[in-house]
């Protein structure tokens, strides 16, 4: 398997891990463990009075991993701006996961205002990896803006209903000289598999494995689909017919009768 | 004096935002600080003076995909 480069930074593994929905911190370091991860997402919350602190961050290896904080929660360009800036604070990285989702029953990212962030932040030196539509012209001018990987959605945060937007991610990859990480909807490994052996470059998994039965194992299914998805993928897959009629693998010249 | 933490009324002594930081017993690592809406980096906090109705941002890092 080919190594993955965003932004000069080489990736031995194409799975990129949320942190979010783990039942426990032990649990979610577990995961990162047998996930093999080198990229893991993160977010930010306003500090509250009283508020007991968790130790959340000892729990992930941010010396080895790549950290990608998020800016979930802002509602347009001028606050994901913002926050981009205290994430760089907080958490010593210019990479950041730009995702601008105003609308709280859908979370689908607003296309305009993460065009003009992703423009702006790129300008202002941010790794930007914007969360977006799968919109093939969207995309394209993402990366014309200065994204340094764009993430398309495979279906709405949290669903596991796979790739429902396939087409549009085939044509955004076949169009994209950045690389394109399926992010948002994977809920099961061959729903992984299946974006790598279209091309992607990379999956970002939360849900899947953060509330699976045992997520350590769930991590490790996930990594064995991603490479075995991405192996498949450089190998050359062959191309499907689209007649139902067989095409025979064995010569029908008949011995046994004649 | 009075200031504003995350948009929430608050009495104070402190005379810098590191005296302020202080007090709220923040996470040492993966905290980010605004005054006004203006990032104010950890390394100057001590240099930095509060002053009455200052508006503070104060964020940290938590788990999220």
């Amino acid at each position: 398997m080919q190594n993955l480069i965003i932004a000069g930074r080489e990736f031995h593994s194409r799975l990129f891990m949320g942190t979010g929905k783990f039942r426990c911190n032990q649990e979610m370091q577990q995961a990162i463990e047998a996930s093999g991860t080198e990229m893991v997402t993160l977010a930010m919350k306003r500090v509250e009075m009283g508020d007991a602190n968790d130790d959340m961050l000892a729990h992930i290896p941010h010396q080895s991993l790549q950290l990608l904080p998020n800016t979930s929660g802002v509602r347009d360009a001028e606050e994901a701006i913002f926050a981009a800036q205290l994430a760089r604070e907080a958490f010593g990285t210019n990479w950041l996961k730009l995702e601008i989702h105003p609308d709280p029953r859908y979370l689908l990212p607003d296309s305009v205002e993460t065009l003009k962030a992703t423009e702006a932040l790129a300008k202002m030196g941010f790794v930007v990896l914007p969360y977006c539509q799968a919109d093939p012209t969207l995309c394209k001018r993402l990366e014309e803006a200065g994204a340094a990987a764009v993430m398309p959605l495979g279906a709405p945060i949290g669903t596991n209903r796979g790739l429902r937007t396939r087409d549009f991610l085939s044509i955004i990859i076949e169009q994209a000289t950045v690389p394109i990480v399926v992010d948002a909807g994977i809920g099961a490994p061959s729903h992984a598999a299946e974006a790598m052996e279209m091309g992607a470059s990379a999956c970002l998994v939360n849900t899947a494995i953060a509330v699976a039965g045992n997520p350590a194992a769930m991590a490790a299914a996930f990594k064995k689909a991603v490479e075995c998805g991405r192996e498949a993928y450089e190998a050359g897959l062959p191309a499907q017919i689209h007649s139902l009629e067989a095409q025979a693998s064995s010569p029908l010249t008949s011995f046994l009768n004649d | 004096m009075q200031v504003y933490l995350n948009n929430e009324a608050l009495q104070t002594e402190a005379a810098t935002i590191l005296q302020l930081t202080e007090q709220l017993a923040l996470p040492a690592m993966g905290v980010a600080l605004a005054v006004d809406g203006k990032l104010v980096p950890k390394t100057t906090w001590a240099d930095t003076p509060l002053h009455e109705g200052a508006r503070i941002t104060v964020i940290k890092a938590v788990c999220g995909g």
